[in-house]
């Protein structure tokens, strides 16, 4: 049996232990830290040996074989996620969220040859982690590619009026029904739940006009209100003014009837007495006014019937008279 | 004991040598491997995933990609048929079909990349120059607009503005002519093509100040017309409300006049019917009025002339008066 020796003669014993120990100690270690993973919740883990699928896992603590052999994906598949396009809100944890380049996500081209700005969210969810991973190589930038050419396809058959105002819930819905189709299409693996509109404007340059139109709308409503105020505030007042004086006519009516009605009762009272005894009466009333009438004159002056000039005479007398 | 060791020693020598030589590969899911044995194909294409064995240092592995790949074009201007300059931003989708054909005619994704950008690029450009601009904004020729009270209110002439100019082919006929005459081209590669879309379609930058301007132009129109129709039904009800106030106040006229009227003519009817009811009550209507008159005619300022001839004074001349 040959053994190993040095040149100056002193055997070597390699000891099995002194080498090898240290090294299976790594590779133990190296074993128990690549045979287990955590799949966190709301997600599920696609493994794969050798480079080929071999099955997906749920969330939880789970074993496989170490060393590179298996190897794991994680995908969120319980949470619903979302993209933005045309704005960008810091702190997302999806990479896919946000796009490159948000003013030329927005700027779009209407139905009328208008243009527009037009803000929106995707919510979707990953359905097949299968067909997510190992169909399609990137998954993500097709959704957001996709969700681009449908949201232009709806906006493009649409006026610039129907998109910044009436329209909105028609082509949220529009929107997800195309892009739905789109993804069963391209086998993403992905279920689209909703497609939201966020802002929509006009681009800026012509901003001021559009208001301009609201301003005139609300001018409209301004004119034609204080041409109503005006009708109610002169109509209803000639409406009672015409009743008052009509009433004024009666009430004048009323009395000058009665006031004929009582002159004649009293007319025919007295007239009743001066047929029974007319000459006797008529003397009497004629003698009770001139006694009330002639003392309240002034100049008095009783001539003969036969006297033809008394002019001159007359004026002295009044004269005297009257002093 | 130590020849086990050492025939132990040698087997794993020979192991990590072929490891290291690169006897075994993995193909994983998403790939399809051709082995070249000095620079050519042998072989079919390898495309089950797992763990594989080839020829060490003589074979090597090209790794090829299985799944549906993606091109994303650069955005170019060009001029629509009616000569409006816009930009076009399309993305298509694209696999290896022919994993050999691929290999030799292309080699590499960078090739592939750049043959897809050259064939893709000019049928893009060939189909956007031979339509109109709204061809390839609108898709959906039977789609009619919402009414809006912006656009159709008021009945007024307001031109094309809101209406949504009609089409004879629309985008995804476009984007199916594109993908039929590049997708011919592209087979001799091994390159399925399997879709194309148009992303994104802008005004080019040069164009947007003729839009702005139609835009604000159509606005500012629509604006004056709120506003005229504001002060066309201002003045109409102004006019209601002239015309109402002279009816209510001429017919109250109308009324008060009559009422009078009527009041006057029954007291003057009273008057007339008592002093005419017999030929005595005219006479003595006579006498009692003329006594109420010298009541009141004759005052302070009066001068009376009075002959001796009256009824009053004749017992003046004579004791038994007049006979």
């Amino acid at each position: 049996m040959a053994r190993l020796t040095v040149i100056d003669g002193t055997p070597l014993k390699p000891s099995p232990y002194a080498i090898a120990g240290p090294l299976v100690a790594l590779l133990v270690l190296a074993i128990a830290w690549t045979s287990y993973y955590t799949v966190p919740a709301e997600s599920e883990g696609v493994v794969l040996r050798f480079g080929r699928y071999l099955e997906t896992v749920a969330a939880g603590l789970h074993f496989k074989w170490p060393l590179g052999i298996d190897s794991v994906e994680i995908l969120p598949t319980r949470r619903q996620l979302k993209m933005e396009f045309g704005f960008a809100t810091p702190g997302y944890s999806n990479p896919g969220q946000i796009g490159t380049d948000a003013d030329r996500e927005k700027s779009m081209v209407t139905g009328d040859l208008n243009a527009a700005l037009v803000e929106w969210v995707v919510q979707y969810r990953i359905q097949d982690p299968r067909k997510y991973l190992f169909d399609v190589r990137s998954p993500a930038q097709s959704l957001r590619d996709l969700s681009e050419s449908a949201m232009r396809e709806v906006i493009g058959d649409r006026t610039v009026d129907e998109v910044i105002t009436i329209g909105r819930q028609d082509i949220e819905i529009s929107a997800l029904t195309r892009l739905q189709s789109l993804v069963k299409l391209y086998e993403l693996g992905i279920v689209v739940d909703q497609v939201q509109l966020k802002n929509v404007n006009p681009p800026q340059a012509v901003q001021a006009s559009f208001n301009e139109v609201n301003k005139a709308q609300q001018d409209r409503e301004n004119m034609i209100n204080l041409a109503n105020g005006d009708y109610n505030k002169a109509v209803p007042k000639a409406k009672g003014q015409a009743e008052s004086d009509i009433q004024a006519a009666e009430g004048y009516r009323f009395k000058r009837i009665n006031e004929a009605e009582g002159d004649i009762a009293s007319f025919n009272a007295v007239l009743e007495q001066y047929i029974k005894a007319p000459q006797v009466t008529r003397t009497r009333l004629y003698l009770e006014t001139m006694g009330d009438v002639i003392p309240q004159a002034g100049a008095k002056l009783i001539v003969d019937d036969s006297l033809r000039q008394w002019l001159p005479l007359l004026q002295s007398k009044v004269g005297e008279e009257r002093k | 004991m130590n020849r086990t060791l050492l025939s132990v020693g040698i087997g794993l020598a020979i192991v990590a040598l072929l490891i290291v030589g690169g006897a075994f590969y993995t193909v994983s899911q998403t790939e399809q491997v051709i082995i070249t044995q000095f620079g050519r194909p042998v072989g079919d294409p390898i495309t089950e995933p797992g763990l594989h064995f080839k020829i060490p240092l003589i074979q090597m592995v090209n790794r090829l990609d299985k799944r549906f790949l993606e091109w994303d074009g650069q955005p170019v201007g060009i001029p629509t048929r009616d000569k409006t300059y816009i930009y076009v931003d399309a993305f298509g989708r694209w696999r290896v079909q022919e994993p050999l054909q691929y290999f030799l005619r292309i080699r590499d994704e960078r090739s592939a990349q750049s043959r897809l950008e050259d064939i893709l690029g000019s049928e893009i450009r060939n189909a956007i120059a031979k339509h109109d601009l709204i061809e390839i904004v609108r898709s959906d020729k039977d789609r009619v607009p919402q009414g809006d009270e912006i656009i159709s209110g008021g009945g007024a002439n307001i031109g094309t503005i809101g209406m949504l100019p009609r089409i004879n082919f629309g985008r995804q006929k476009i984007e199916a002519e594109i993908k039929s005459a590049a997708a011919s081209k592209l087979r001799e590669f091994g390159i399925e093509l399997l879709d194309l879309r148009l992303k994104r379609v802008n005004y080019n930058p040069d164009v947007l100040d003729r839009i702005y301007a139609r835009m604000t132009s159509e606005r500012l129109q629509i604006a004056s017309r709120f506003r005229s129709e504001g002060e066309g039904e201002a003045a109409k009800i102004a006019g209601k409300k002239e015309r109402d106030l002279n009816e209510i106040q001429s017919t109250a006229y109308r009324k008060v006049q009559q009422i009078r009227g009527e009041a006057d003519a029954k007291a003057s009817e009273i008057y007339a019917k008592a002093y005419t009811q017999n030929p005595q009550a005219s006479d003595f209507y006579r006498f009692l009025k003329s006594m109420e008159i010298y009541r009141k005619v004759l005052a302070k300022d009066s001068t009376l002339v009075l002959s001796t001839d009256s009824d009053l004074f004749d017992l003046l001349r004579r004791i038994s008066g007049k006979q």
